[in-house]
């Protein structure tokens, strides 16, 4: 039976919802007009003013938020709270060079725990349950929101942070953990060396992962819940929202349950800005409604993705957001073409080749090459040259169909590709523009 | 009577080959016969070695891939025209080689080739029939 974490908030009606979000988002616009001079000023250049905003429906008249905006205003120009309210940062790297930091209240930290609690709960974690949580700790908000969320559901909560994999081992196996949390690129690798080291699926204790922090594909999924013999939950988050538990998911796993009480999500086009209906694909944007500290009206994540209404199995209300099928920052623009790594990894996963694999972009003579370094697997050798090859050249066709441009395949040895403890590095973009 | 021949994934980056060596090397495993095929961006090294269970278990251990392929190996006759009425027998049968190579010197200094077919039972008969031996590992030097 799907059990929920607060009930009488993950499955309030539609109306409800609606009403939570029109109140609170009238409020949010107030504060932050109040009291950050940055927002004040890009919604007097748009010539928008509190006034003008009764409810979800005007949302469309504010501005949007960038991370150009989160650079410029650094460190404490969107802090809409006086210091002396806030009690914490995190942290993370920009792509722009300076990093995203942003603030929380004691009140904020509580929600975004509860958030992260509703996560745990979804993927059946109760009070008995053993939660090792191998995100990393400090600045990265992974370790300190699900550790938080675990505490709350009463998990025994074992805060391993990342990294040293041995000792997570030891950790997994002599305390029986129950709910693995951390990157789905070292559920990977966690699997792969405790299958290694002897271990097969139904003597490692594990029930559930709840994996997120970057873009994994269904078919990484299905190698990680059987490799740990677990179910595994997808989870999503960003620093600039507070962390992971924006959205999780539930028992079905199409896709994440967006927490409508404390964000707003649009999709928009990411070349207009204009607001896309429902079940399009396009940009995910996120106005938090009970953020205090660092409160983000219609701030563009860059991820792109698709909403979805339709009811759930589960019973929960809130709206669906689809898998990332990538970030626009990750996005790479090769002969004028857009491409997802994402997409890659699906293509070789399906022509039974491993998910650690790395893009190389470069520019020869004014034109784009891809190329990508694939590890040999025992399915795809054979004694044969011209098997390999022809293998190789079924991979070759697939990666053309898939993204529409050639891209040159590379044969590598096996662990030849450098395996990650956090997230993994895919893409090196030589070329210099 | 086939000879069990171990097939490596070679990337085509400088000490790959002297990894695979130095594998073997440490394990004491002697090499009998050796072949590559490649491509400009990767090759398959094949072996015949005189332990391959070991051999194979050992590069294993090391994180190569590898297969283990049954080949069939012929004493090739020492004298002119020898090799060519080798193949031409093969070729009559309808046999098709997908690869071969020579190896020289077994533990009686002859010649052999090494026929890497669909069916290595098949190929072992047709030799027979025609008074030709394929020989087993040991004479190769496999213990
Ligand atoms: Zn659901």
């Amino acid at each position: 039976m799907e059990r929920y974490y607060q009930p009488e908030i993950e499955c309030a009606s539609r109306e409800t919802i609606l009403g939570w979000q029109n109140e609170r988002l009238v409020k949010q616009v107030r504060h932050v007009w109040d009291n950050v001079p940055y927002y004040r000023k890009k919604m007097e250049e748009k010539g928008v003013t509190p006034d003008d905003i009764k409810g979800v429906a005007d949302l469309h008249k504010l501005p949007f938020l960038s991370k150009e905006d989160l650079r410029i205003a650094y460190p404490y120009g969107l802090l809409a709270e006086p210091l002396e309210k806030c009690v914490r940062i995190q942290s993370t790297s920009g792509t722009t060079g300076k990093r995203v930091v942003a603030f929380y209240t004691q009140h904020d930290i509580d929600l975004w725990e509860d958030c992260c609690a509703r996560a745990i709960v979804a993927a059946g974690g109760t009070n008995k349950d053993v939660c090792q949580v191998s995100y990393g700790y400090g600045l990265f908000t992974g370790g300190p929101g699900l550790n938080g969320g675990s505490h709350k559901v009463g998990c025994l909560t074992i805060p391993t942070s990342s990294g040293n994999t041995e000792r997570q081992i030891m950790f997994i196996m002599d305390l029986q953990a129950t709910i693995l949390c951390c990157t789905p690129s070292y559920a990977a690798y966690l699997g792969e060396t405790m299958k290694e080291m002897g271990y097969t699926p139904d003597q490692i204790p594990l029930k559930a992962g709840i994996f997120g922090a970057e873009a994994w594909s269904e078919e990484m999924r299905r190698d990680i819940e059987k490799t740990l013999g677990i179910k595994a939950y997808d989870i999503y988050g960003l620093t600039e929202t507070s962390g992971p538990g924006v959205s999780f998911e539930c028992s079905e796993q199409t896709g994440m349950h967006i927490n409508e009480d404390h964000f707003i999500a649009e999709i928009i086009d990411p070349e207009t800005g204009e607001v896309l209906p429902e079940g399009e694909k396009g940009e995910l944007v996120f106005t938090s409604i009970t953020k205090e500290a660092f409160p983000l009206l219609r701030y563009r994540t860059r991820d792109i993705c698709v909403l979805s209404r339709k009811k759930c199995s589960c019973g929960r209300t809130h709206v669906k957001m689809s898998k990332p099928m990538g970030r626009s920052d990750d996005m790479l623009i090769i002969k004028g073409v857009n491409v997802f790594p994402s997409q890659i990894e699906t293509v070789l996963i399906q022509h039974g080749y491993s998910s650690n694999y790395q893009i190389i972009v470069d520019r020869v003579n004014h034109t784009d090459t891809l190329e990508v370094q694939v590890e040999m697997t025992p399915e795809n050798f054979s004694d044969s040259l011209a098997k390999i090859t022809e293998r190789e050249k079924e991979l070759v066709s697939g990666l053309k169909t898939m993204l529409g441009i050639g891209a040159k395949v590379k044969l590598v040895a096996p662990k030849t590709i450098q395996r990650s403890e956090g997230k993994a590095v895919r893409v090196i973009d030589k070329r210099k523009i | 009577m086939t000879i069990r021949q171990i097939s490596v994934f070679l990337e085509n980056r400088a000490g790959q080959l002297r990894e695979i060596t130095g594998v073997l090397c440490d394990s004491h495993i002697n090499l009998r016969a050796i072949s590559i095929a490649e491509t400009a961006d990767y090759g398959v090294l094949r072996i015949i070695a005189d332990d391959p269970a070991s051999a194979s278990e050992k590069l294993l251990e090391h994180g190569f891939i590898l297969t283990m392929t049954p080949v069939v190996a012929v004493e090739v006759p020492d004298q002119p025209g020898g090799l060519n009425s080798v193949l031409g027998l093969i070729s009559d049968s309808g046999i098709d080689v997908e690869y071969m190579y020579a190896v020289l010197g077994g533990s009686n200094g002859k010649a052999y080739m090494i026929f890497r077919v669909a069916d290595a039972e098949k190929l072992c008969e047709v030799l027979e029939q025609n008074g030709l031996k394929s020989v087993p590992g040991e004479v190769l030097g496999e213990h």
